[in-house]
């Protein structure tokens, strides 16, 4: 089913191969397969239940942190398979935001940034801890607003600028791909915007996959969209093509708001 | 995007993998040491104290000192049981109960129906202070109040007050706990009938919170029949059965402290134990069950 | 008056009942310590000299305190690396496993076992391994009851703490875990910090159980009136005095047992206080 339009992604960021997720008995991803263009936001849409954010997950192998979750298949990067890498070097590889904001709260905003860092169990010197906080904050452009509170802890921000934080947070380790499960869910519009504003200028740098129920944020942001029902993927192909033109009877059904 | 590259490169997790493992093997270790204790003390109780248990052991009063020396010399089994304990225990925790269940029901409605008010709060945390008072000192309180004053010398009574001094706040929180977790609308159901309030109370709040006020009463028993200290202080014991609740009277638990200090009794001590903690551990396990259920 | 107001002033009453208990405890121990202290004043609780020969009676509280102290603190810090072990076990590394519910109910039967059962345990399986071990005279000694003592407390501090625990919340750790950390990093960082005022609070609330514990105690610490010399030495305690001298006191002599449970039961609701404070400020 999936589009011709998308020939070949050349050099693909990520390949998931006949990737399978089990809860215990229940098949809840079943066999899909996805190239995700490097330098792309790519969208996972679906209604709630279809496996959206369980593929989303597969990806950084946060299964495995439940014992009653089982994985099947390959993700590729560089030609490598991520089941193959101790899984605490691959989320190295790639950043995660949740959907509800979460900073730690027993660590301040500057800690927080660097929180990967201190896990990781590599020191920094202050000169190279100032550089990274600085940097990431300003890459979530959030710097101006916090850059005299850096000590303070990250619970006090809104909640839009805790999930800004957050993405530093990924972003400070120099992962190569973000991952996002719904990010903007539990924001207001005016935050969620913003949001949607730095997901479009990180593409340049990170290669961006994004959980969303949000049709509307799909077309927006998103390069490519990928549609998945009952843990199937149903269609893949160019965001644009997607909401203009659906292949599948499913698809054009989301999209026109039949089930969801 | 140099600095972060390098040290993005670095790998640390070897050391760090085989750290968590470490860690992990040492906490299982050390989990593993925590419960060996019960299971060596119940395998020293079952394995020393089952050969005295019989019909005997439970229907017989105690043996002097005199009686059990000649079987030890013979070799023989020591006659006698522990019947006067167990008849003491069962008259000094039904006391308890019947002071200490209407008491801390009553008190634990007060709170539950009163949240916030400052009565209400500066009663919950006498009850908290009661709870952490150790029992010897229950002991010397219920030895100034009753054997003093009340039975003029160490009685059953007096045993069975300093246990309901300890029950009362184990009762108090598990009744308010209890009512706390019964859906508001059930009582304003009730209310909206026209229902008078102590009905509502004893047709509604209570019948729905039974399971759990049960088993916060079944600990709160479990807990005072293997106390020994209040009541050295207050029963003293008793080499005859007595159901003369202002005389002196024996339990369980202070036999056992009995056999300990006389070394012809030794053999009676473990099964003895091993009774009264059976009777101890099956109580818990039955209250906690009902406990799981509820919840 | 109509019934709801019955109702009312039947259960109010019940809370007065409580009240008059709490108030006759304070004043039947201050009335009934008078004496001693009016005889000893303060040095009732300095003087290390306790010696109930007629004519030179002298009551000092001294060493029963320090060997409660001593007995209870060093109870403490053994049984903190178990019990701690023991809730990481339960709230976080087997969480909602059938091994942490088996686990959690042997636990909670240490919780049931009376004290009068872990003193015998202790008499005849622990003292005979410390007299091997070349600890105390005997075996007795303050190492010996804290031993017992430590085994007493870890419920209570397990149970806690473990309850702690498995309330810090998923996504933070999940947040760690997608940073590529390790279990026990994620532990350290996230699981620790979030929960460290619960789980301190009850070890306090532990540490006041061992304060006030009587049989077990005066069954292994040697009951010898003076200030242990050492954490292997023996030594008597607060609750333990009281209950092995209580039988033959009259008197100054009582009023001085009376007065330790005074000291007692003010220690203990300061301890408990405590800890039931930090765990309000927590929530």
């Amino acid at each position: 089913m999936i589009q011709d339009t998308i020939a070949e992604i050349k050099n693909p960021a990520l390949s998931i191969q006949d990737l399978c997720v089990y809860y215990d008995q229940n098949k809840a991803v079943k066999n899909v397969s996805v190239d995700i263009k490097k330098n792309t936001v790519t969208a996972i849409m679906g209604p709630s239940g279809c496996g959206k954010s369980t593929l989303l997950r597969a990806l950084n192998r946060m299964h495995e942190l439940y014992d009653n979750i089982r994985t099947e298949g390959k993700v590729l990067i560089h030609d490598q398979n991520i089941y193959d890498v101790p899984a605490i070097k691959l989320r190295r590889q790639m950043g995660m935001v949740f959907q509800r904001p979460n900073p730690f709260p027993t660590m301040s905003i500057y800690e927080n940034v660097i929180a990967g860092y201190k896990l990781n169990g590599i020191r920094l010197k202050k000169g190279e801890k100032d550089e990274v906080v600085e940097r990431s904050l300003r890459d979530v452009a959030l710097w101006d607003e916090v850059k005299d509170t850096l000590h303070k802890k990250g619970t006090f921000l809104s909640g839009g600028q805790q999930q800004r934080l957050c993405i530093a947070r990924a972003l400070a380790f120099g992962p190569e791909i973000i991952l996002m499960d719904e990010p903007t869910s539990a924001l207001d519009p005016i935050a969620t915007s913003k949001v949607e504003d730095l997901l479009v200028k990180l593409k340049e740098n990170y290669t961006i996959i994004l959980v969303t129920h949000n049709m509307t944020q799909a077309a927006r942001i998103s390069d490519y969209s990928l549609f998945m029902y009952l843990g199937e993927l149903v269609e893949y192909g160019k965001t644009k093509n997607m909401f203009t033109n659906p292949i599948d009877p499913r698809t054009e059904q989301y999209l026109t708001g039949k089930f969801g | 995007m140099n600095t972060t590259e390098n040290i993005r490169l670095q790998d640390t997790s070897k050391g760090r993998q085989l750290k968590d493992k470490l860690i992990l093997g040492l906490v299982i270790l050390l989990s593993l040491i925590t419960i060996s204790p019960i299971v060596l003390i119940i395998g020293k109780l079952v394995a020393k104290g089952y050969r005295q248990i019989s019909l005997e052991f439970l229907i017989k009063n105690t043996p002097d000192t005199y009686t059990a020396m000649t079987a030890l010399a013979n070799g023989e089994r020591i006659p006698g049981g522990i019947a006067n304990g167990i008849v003491g225990t069962l008259i000094m925790v039904v006391l308890a109960s019947a002071i200490a269940i209407p008491v801390g029901i009553i008190v634990g409605i007060f709170l539950y129906e009163n949240p916030g008010k400052r009565l209400a709060n500066f009663t919950r945390s006498l009850s908290d202070v009661l709870q952490g008072v150790p029992s010897i000192v229950l002991g010397l309180i219920s030895y100034l109040w009753v054997v003093k004053h009340v039975t003029n010398g160490y009685s059953a009574l007096a045993g069975a007050v300093s246990l309901a001094i300890m029950m009362l706040p184990m009762i108090v929180r598990s009744t308010e706990e209890t009512l706390k977790m019964i859906p508001n609308t059930l009582k304003e159901a009730a209310l909206a009938l026209g229902t008078p309030y102590h009905k509502v109370i004893l047709r509604v709040l209570i019948p729905t919170g039974f399971s759990g006020m049960f088993t916060g009463i079944l600990l709160g028993i479990s807990r005072v029949l293997g106390e020994t200290a209040p009541l050295m202080l207050t029963a003293l014991g008793s080499s005859m059965i007595n159901l003369d609740i202002s005389k002196p009277t024996s339990a369980v638990p202070l036999l056992i402290w009995e056999f300990y200090n006389d070394p012809n009794m030794i053999d009676l001590i473990w099964s003895s134990s091993l009774m009264l903690m059976a009777i101890v551990l099956i109580l818990n396990l039955i209250s906690k069950q009902i406990a799981k259920k509820t919840k | 008056m109509n019934s709801d107001k019955i109702t009312k002033l039947v259960l109010s009453l019940g809370s007065f009942i409580l009240i008059i208990v709490a108030a006759g405890m304070v004043y039947s121990l201050v009335v009934g310590s008078i004496p001693a202290f009016k005889t000893f004043g303060f040095q009732f609780i300095f003087s290390n000299n306790w010696d109930p020969t007629s004519g030179k009676e002298n009551y000092g509280a001294l060493p029963f305190i320090a060997g409660t102290l001593i007995s209870s603190i060093l109870a403490l810090l053994i049984s903190l690396p178990l019990s701690f072990s023991t809730s990481l076990f339960l709230g976080e590394y087997f969480k909602g496993t059938r091994v942490a519910r088996i686990l959690s109910t042997l636990v909670d039967l240490l919780a049931g076992i009376p004290s009068i059962v872990y003193g015998l345990w202790g008499f005849y399986v622990l003292r005979p391994l410390m007299i091997e071990l070349g600890i105390g005279s005997q075996g007795f000694g303050v190492f010996t009851a804290s031993v017992i003592l430590a085994i007493m407390i870890i419920p209570y501090a397990t149970s806690l703490s473990n309850e702690i625990i498995s309330m810090v919340p998923n996504d933070l750790k999940e947040a760690a875990y997608s940073l590529g950390a390790t279990r026990l990093e994620v532990i350290q960082t996230v699981t620790i910090p979030n929960a460290h005022s619960g789980i301190i609070a009850g070890y306090i609330l532990s540490f006041g159980r061992a304060l006030g514990e009587t049989m077990a105690v005066t069954m292994l610490i040697g009951n010898s009136n003076k200030v242990p010399d050492s954490l292997f030495g023996t030594g008597n305690s607060m609750a333990s005095v009281i209950a092995n001298q209580f039988g033959e006191a009259d008197g100054l002599k009582l009023s001085a047992l009376i007065a330790i449970g005074l000291l007692l039961f003010v220690i203990t609701a300061l301890v408990n206080a405590l800890g039931k404070l930090i765990i309000k400020k927590m929530q």
